[in-house]
């Protein structure tokens, strides 16, 4: 089982209080500018997120590390794999 | 000494926020500028129809002087960047522009350089020039396939590609040549529309229509040779024709002032509309980082609040109507002489009703009676 705490986070995004698809589209830019093989991180504390944005990283074929659920939001983690 | 408020940027909302200004405050000592660079207001929303031939850019274009209240001082001039510590705004010939109260209305710029081979071979209608173009490829197009598409997020006007894909597909049913056109919609995200109510109701128009769509295409590079994009999920298309809407950043005399996010969107409060982190600076339409529609109509309804929290604080009488709930509301056409409309705030989705041809006729009034209507705040 992997422990979010393993994994390093090259750049996390904090877009709590920001709502669908806002997390979204905030995840996309910065995989975006991101370099292959970084690591990020968003936190959400919109109910949507937990949908549209394992969707998303499904379509786009990146590794998906997980959602984390945290207190009042939650932590997902993926990888940029091409 | 009078107090000096700067508007920069003479477009929808600095105009009316500076005449609600001259209005409010007309038996203050105030002086009020507005500093543009062109001097040339022009009504974007008419973009949309010159590729139709039913608009011409002339049209489009009025003096902003004409616009603008007698007691505004108008500057056209090229200002390259902002200082809040100082109160000014400056160009690069020297000229300084001293201000008590900003409000930074300058709006928002296409940046197809952004995405590699866009702006070689990419056609919009996000500007006069490029929509007659666009005109005229349409024009000697005959068959194969019309790719209409996003290319970044936040964009201006976000329903005006939907609106385009529903215009050209009735245009082409005009013409006969329908049958012979793939028509193909793409989108950055799981769905045709960033709000889910809107993407509800224009999923059945595209299907009825025959319009295919890739959601989840967030575009990265463009292959003017082989005419084909590319996106960040890996995915491929081919086109004969590509209308994709180009990447879209703020103003350059923000960034160059360092007062922008990466874009270039100015972080502004919600409500108050007060540029974060600094004292009597406001920020109204494109030029924000809020969530709302990159639109005239969230600029018009921006510039009254601008304008009564300025008014209120020069005068000391609270007006109680300074507070921006992100009011937005705007027409979407369906084609066929028919369009919806949406009209919806931070806590409230559009709901749009079923098409029909009363919309349609108030876009086309609004449209015509815009520039007396909307600049002088008769509405």
């Amino acid at each position: 089982m992997l422990d979010v705490k393993d994994v390093k986070v090259d750049k996390e995004l904090d877009v709590r209080g920001s709502f669908c698809p806002g997390p979204l589209m905030e995840l996309i830019r910065a995989v975006k500018m991101a370099p292959v093989g970084s690591v990020i991180a968003v936190l959400s504390s919109d109910p949507g997120s937990s949908k549209d944005i394992p969707l998303w990283i499904g379509k786009a074929k990146f590794e998906y590390l997980g959602a984390f659920p945290e207190e009042g939001y939650t932590r997902f983690v993926v990888r940029k794999t091409h | 000494m009078p107090t000096r408020i700067v508007v920069l940027g003479g477009g929808v909302g600095g105009t009316l926020a500076a005449n609600l200004l001259a209005r409010g405050l007309a038996r203050q000592d105030v002086e009020i500028t507005v500093a543009d660079r062109t001097g040339k207001h022009v009504y974007q929303p008419g973009w949309l129809y010159i590729p139709f031939g039913q608009e011409t850019a002339r049209n489009l274009v009025r003096s902003e002087r004409g616009l603008l209240d007698r007691r505004i001082n108008l500057i056209v001039d090229d200002f390259t960047r902002i200082d809040p510590e100082r109160h000014l705004i400056v160009a690069d010939d020297g000229a300084a522009l001293p201000y008590d109260y900003l409000v930074i209305a300058t709006g928002s710029r296409n940046v197809p350089e952004d995405v590699p081979g866009l702006a070689e071979a990419g056609h919009h209608f996000y500007s006069a020039e490029a929509a007659a173009k666009l005109g005229e490829a349409l024009k000697a197009f005959d068959h194969g396939r019309i790719i209409v598409g996003i290319g970044g997020l936040p964009h201006r006007c976000p329903p005006a590609p939907l609106e385009f894909l529903f215009l050209l597909d009735a245009d082409l049913r005009r013409q006969g040549k329908r049958d012979r056109v793939e028509l193909t919609y793409t989108y950055p995200i799981g769905r045709v529309f960033t709000i889910e109510s809107v993407a509800e109701f224009a999923t059945p128009i595209l299907e009825e229509r025959g319009i295919t769509y890739e959601t989840f295409f967030n575009l990265e590079t463009v292959d003017a040779e082989k005419k084909q994009i590319n996106s960040l999920e890996g995915t491929t298309l081919d086109y004969d024709l590509l209308v994709m809407i180009p990447p879209h950043r703020g103003a350059e005399i923000v960034s160059a002032s360092g007062l922008g996010d990466e874009q270039g969107w100015i972080p502004t409060d919600r409500n108050t509309l007060e540029m974060k982190g600094e004292d009597h600076v406001f920020a109204i339409g494109d030029a924000t980082d809020l969530p709302v529609s990159k639109s005239g109509s969230a600029a018009h309804f921006q510039a009254k609040v601008v304008s009564d929290r300025i008014v209120e604080a020069v005068t000391g009488k609270p007006s109680g109507n300074g507070h921006y709930n992100g009011h937005v509301m705007c027409f979407l056409e369906t084609g066929n002489e028919q369009a919806t409309t949406m009209n919806f705030d931070y806590d409230h989705p559009p709901e749009p009703p079923r098409p029909s041809r009363i919309y349609h006729y108030e876009k086309m009034l609004f449209n015509r009676t815009y520039w007396y209507i909307v600049p002088r705040g008769i509405v």
